[in-house]
């Protein structure tokens, strides 16, 4: 132990050599050479002193600003999209609302001009049908008129045929004998 | 100290790196001399004036990169101040963010080469602690008056083991600041004297054959040190400002 504290002093001895007056600190800890403490001390409490006002003044102020109001623009344009969040849900409603307006107004006007067609329709198929059926009528009369018309030429040209064929026998019919037997036979 | 002496040249002080040294030559170092302590010292004031002033100069909502920093060490601090010591220390964040930057700031700027580090001197850390230690008891006694003192009475004891566990919490108490201060320098100071005595390694390979093997393993030694010390600066700081923390909770809160 003393070697070494014989080396430690003659090798602070050569430093001495090139660094005069350092020979007594470098052979202890420079961290407990009590003379320099006040120089430390000094300057430690001028520079905490300077960093305290530099930082509670200026530096801590803005930044708290700063984060303050990164956290309010936050808030903010949450609040915003929030909102406009909502007016996009209005507006898809309110589409969709036209949307169910805009069809049942459709199909009101469909079913309308449905309606009216319809009654065109029946009009014309009502009176087509009053056509056809005086038509018909007509036709009837006028098949009745034939008809008539050929069951008197069926009498006439039988009587005549008759009235011949009676002749023809020789014997002399007599007009109204004849017409009643006619008669009574086209009847049967 | 024996292979320094077989390999004449090796020279190792690792400690002359904290020796306080007058800035404008002379030996001299008054209570008012500047010295290497102010220049660091002034170094760390316009660095933490740089991050935190001109680095949120653009008050951006989207912030820049110096700025997100700014902000990441606010939030850092912040967080730990309301987490640790509740909503009602708030007040006190100014004086601990003060703390932490100027720590961390030190701590960084002591891993340049060619640095002093202000923080691996226990005049520094003391005064800190010191400072803690004051203001936590003085707003202990403030805030609860003789209430601060049930502190040391621990309620949820049996009352038979009271007394000696206020013997116990009062001598703790007292040994804080202790802890505190030596904690930062003893940290800051072996990590850049291990560094230090490895870079007394690292010539060998001028001076001797054993060097090919030594010179390599230093540098590696040199490198693997400097990423633990990048880790402990930042680690040295935290723990100084949560401790601050823990100890402002006590004096806010004293009650167990």
């Amino acid at each position: 132990m003393a070697n070494t504290t014989t080396e430690a002093a003659s090798e602070a001895a050569g430093h001495a050599a090139e660094a005069a007056g350092h020979a007594a600190e470098s052979a202890g800890m420079p961290q407990l050479n009590f003379d320099h403490f006040p120089n430390q001390i000094f300057w430690l409490v001028v520079a905490l002193i300077v960093i305290y006002f530099i930082l509670s003044r200026i530096a801590l102020p803005r930044i708290g600003g700063i984060i303050a109001d990164r956290q309010s623009t936050i808030t903010n344009d949450l609040a915003a999209a929030e909102d406009l969040k909502a007016k996009a849900e209005e507006a898809e409603k309110a589409y969709n609302q036209a949307l169910i307006d805009a069809r049942a107004e459709a199909n009101k006007i469909v079913a309308e001009a449905r309606a009216d067609i319809q009654k065109d329709l029946d009009k014309a198929t009502a009176k087509a049908d009053a056509e056809i059926a005086a038509k018909a009528a007509e036709s009837a009369k006028r098949i009745e008129e034939i008809r008539a018309n050929a069951a008197k030429d069926v009498a006439e040209v039988a009587k005549s045929a008759a009235g011949d064929i009676v002749a023809a026998f020789g014997a002399k019919a007599d007009a109204k004998t004849v017409t009643a037997a006619i008669t009574e036979r086209l009847k049967g | 100290m024996a292979t320094a002496e077989q390999s004449e040249g090796l020279t190792f002080h690792p400690m002359d790196q904290f020796i306080v040294k007058p800035l404008f030559g002379g030996d001299a170092v008054g209570m008012l001399t500047p010295t290497n302590v102010t220049l660091w010292m002034a170094l760390t004031v316009l660095a933490i004036t740089a991050l935190f002033v001109l680095g949120t100069r653009g008050r951006a909502i989207i912030p820049s990169r110096m700025q997100s920093v700014a902000e990441l060490a606010y939030g850092f601090v912040h967080k730990m101040v309301e987490d640790v010591a509740g909503k009602d220390a708030l007040k006190f964040f100014p004086y601990i963010f003060t703390l932490f930057c100027f720590i961390v700031f030190s701590n960084f700027l002591g891993l340049l080469p060619k640095a002093f580090t202000t923080t691996s001197h226990i005049a520094v850390t003391a005064v800190m602690a010191v400072a803690v230690f004051l203001t936590v008891t003085i707003v202990g006694f403030v805030k609860n008056g003789a209430g601060f003192l049930s502190l040391f009475w621990v309620s949820s004891a049996p009352l038979a083991l009271r007394p000696v566990l206020a013997l116990i919490e009062i001598i703790s108490y007292f040994v804080r600041p202790v802890s505190h201060s030596i904690r930062l320098a003893g940290n800051m100071m072996a990590g850049h004297a291990v560094i230090k005595v490895f870079a007394a390694f690292a010539p060998l390979i001028l001076l001797s054959g054993i060097g090919v093997v030594v010179t390599p393993l230093s540098i590696l030694a040199i490198t693997a040190m400097y990423g633990l010390e990048i880790l402990v600066a930042f680690i040295q700081a935290y723990v100084f400002t949560i401790l601050t923390c823990v100890y402002l909770k006590d004096a806010l809160h004293p009650h167990h």
